[in-house]
């Protein structure tokens, strides 16, 4: 019976010692420390919310970069395209031009030809004209230089003409 | 890691000092016991007519020895250490003097005497032998009896102790603001989270536990570490604070009038009228809600006190027994020594779990009150 009986003297100091525990724990111990691990609590999400932000704006910016490595791949691959194009242009223009240019020339070459060979050609015919008529000229002169063969001539020739 | 190593050191010092507090036979017994078995009585025998008063070793009266309160702190043998007398009556005014004035009940002092550690006005005011005292009933009734007494002294060295170490740990956090906890500080904040987490926040809610906070956590770590103090079995410690009524009901009427200040007008419609039930129910209903209101911190008491008066009488009990059966032969009682020892450090074991589970428990149903106290109105169907 007496141990379920509370003594008076231990209450009364419970009580009092209790509350004073309390008050000095609430004091002097409760408060820092949830206040501490509040604070950490706090600052460590704090910490892992930039991490995580941090950790974001990295992804971005190899994003970014991704995206620049591409265009900037793409870019050289359009300019390289456009400069083969352009060279490829560059040459068969070149290429055109020439050809039309040694057509122009051959041309021209072979009218002047022609035009030579045809001056050559009509100087040729009068030079053997003028040097036919000095020859026949010559040949004349010689065959009717005397009376002789002048009579020879007319026989043979009359001989040649057959009076029938 | 570090609590069961607490656990192993506070299991072997159980048994080193119960060893110690057991002043009956344990010298014959165990300086002779491996040299004669049966012939061991007699020789007992001549020792035991030398001590009268130890002559029969009496489980009972060791284990409600160390159960109750008591004026002087028993240490080893027959040394014990006087505690304060203070002691209050109108006619007489305040008394404070030393308890070994009594001569361990067999004097009287200042009109007081000790008997069956309850203190007992008497006629006679100058000091005379106790058993020629007559006792003075009507000034005993009256008596205002505030001593120091063994569980006193033992919640005093406990409340030191939560002092220096929670103090000491705030002071730890406040100089290392911002760095990972270490020492005494990482032993004891998972439990401070725990207690916030695992039991305010859940069971008080969000928005409200932290007013009851500071409370909660003093209640938890006083019982826990009283319960743990409880198990060391040597002065100033192994004193049985918690599984004294007066603690309980101290804590329990605290957590009463917590519950009953802080509760708000939904608390009381569903104990005066719950709602959703008809009038007919409502008249046996109220009455038993009513009783529970007070039942609830009554069961508290009872369940912390129960328990841990419970756990020092099963440990007793069992190296009890090993005194029991010497007496009845030293061989027989070496051979239950080694049962006892064995029941003994595994009562020690669930006694550490119960320390623990005893003022999570408390600690948790405290909170839930509070909890169903300050709980808002918002949902019928649960009814």
């Amino acid at each position: 019976m007496e141990l379920v009986k509370p003594a008076f003297g231990l209450l009364f100091w419970m009580c009092i010692s209790f509350g004073i525990i309390l008050f000095i724990l609430k004091k002097f111990a409760w408060t820092p420390i949830l206040n501490m691990l509040n604070e950490r609590e706090v600052s460590i999400q704090k910490a892992l919310d930039s991490a995580e932000n941090a950790r974001i704006a990295i992804r971005e910016l190899q994003d970014n970069n991704e995206r620049i490595l591409q265009e900037a791949r793409a870019e050289r691959d359009l300019l390289l395209k456009d400069a083969r194009e352009i060279r490829e242009k560059m040459i068969s223009d070149a290429k055109n031009i020439a050809n039309k240019e040694g057509e122009r020339l051959l041309k021209s070459a072979r009218e002047n030809i022609q035009n030579e060979k045809s001056a050559a050609i009509t100087e040729l015919k009068n030079q053997v004209a003028t040097l036919s008529i000095e020859i026949a000229e010559k040949i004349l002169k010689s065959e009717l230089s005397s009376d002789e063969k002048q009579k020879t001539l007319v026989n043979t020739l009359l001989q040649d003409v057959n009076l029938n | 890691m570090r609590i069961s190593n607490i656990g192993l050191i506070i299991q072997i010092l159980f048994f080193a000092s119960l060893s110690l507090n057991a002043q009956v036979p344990i010298e014959e017994n165990s300086g002779a016991a491996s040299h004669h078995d049966s012939l061991q009585l007699e020789s007992a025998t001549p020792l035991h007519s030398e001590h009268p008063s130890v002559e029969k070793f009496n489980a009972g009266k060791l284990i409600i020895e160390h159960i109750s309160d008591s004026h002087d702190w028993h240490i080893a043998g027959h040394f014990a250490v006087p505690l304060p007398i203070i002691i209050y009556s109108k006619e007489r005014g305040l008394d404070i003097f030393i308890s070994s004035k009594f001569e361990h009940g067999h004097k009287t002092y200042k009109g007081y005497m000790l008997e069956n550690n309850h203190i007992k006005a008497v006629n006679e005011l100058e000091t005379i032998d106790a058993h020629e005292a007559t006792v003075n009933s009507i000034l005993t009734e009256n008596l205002w009896d505030i001593s120091i007494t063994k569980n006193v002294t033992a919640m005093f060295v406990s409340i030191f102790i939560m002092l220096w170490v929670f103090i000491s740990v705030a002071k730890a956090y406040v100089k290392n603001t911002g760095k990972a906890p270490k020492g005494l500080q990482s032993l004891i904040e998972p439990l401070i989270i725990f207690v916030r987490d695992d039991i305010a926040k859940s069971a008080i809610g969000e928005k409200k536990f932290k007013k009851y906070l500071p409370f909660l956590l003093t209640v938890f770590f006083f019982i826990w570490i009283n319960n743990l103090l409880g198990l060391i079995p040597f002065a100033p410690f192994g004193a049985n604070v918690t599984g004294n009524v007066a603690i309980g009901l101290t804590l329990a009427v605290i957590v009463f009038v917590i519950t009953i200040v802080s509760a708000n007008k939904n608390y009381w419609r569903h104990i005066i009228a719950m709602p959703g039930v008809p009038i007919g129910v409502l008249v046996l209903l109220t009455p038993i809600e009513i009783f529970g209101m007070f039942l609830k911190p009554f069961v508290l008491m009872i369940r912390l006190f129960a328990n841990m008066l419970a756990g020092h009488i099963i440990a007793l009990s069992f190296f009890s027994l090993i005194f029991i059966f010497a007496e009845m032969n030293v061989g027989l009682g070496f051979g239950v020594s080694i049962l006892s020892i064995a029941f003994t450090v595994f009562m020690g074991m669930l006694e550490l779990l119960v320390a623990f589970l005893q003022a999570y428990v408390f600690t948790l149903l405290a909170a839930m009150y509070f909890g169903s106290a300050v709980e808002e109105h918002h949902h019928e169907e649960v009814h």
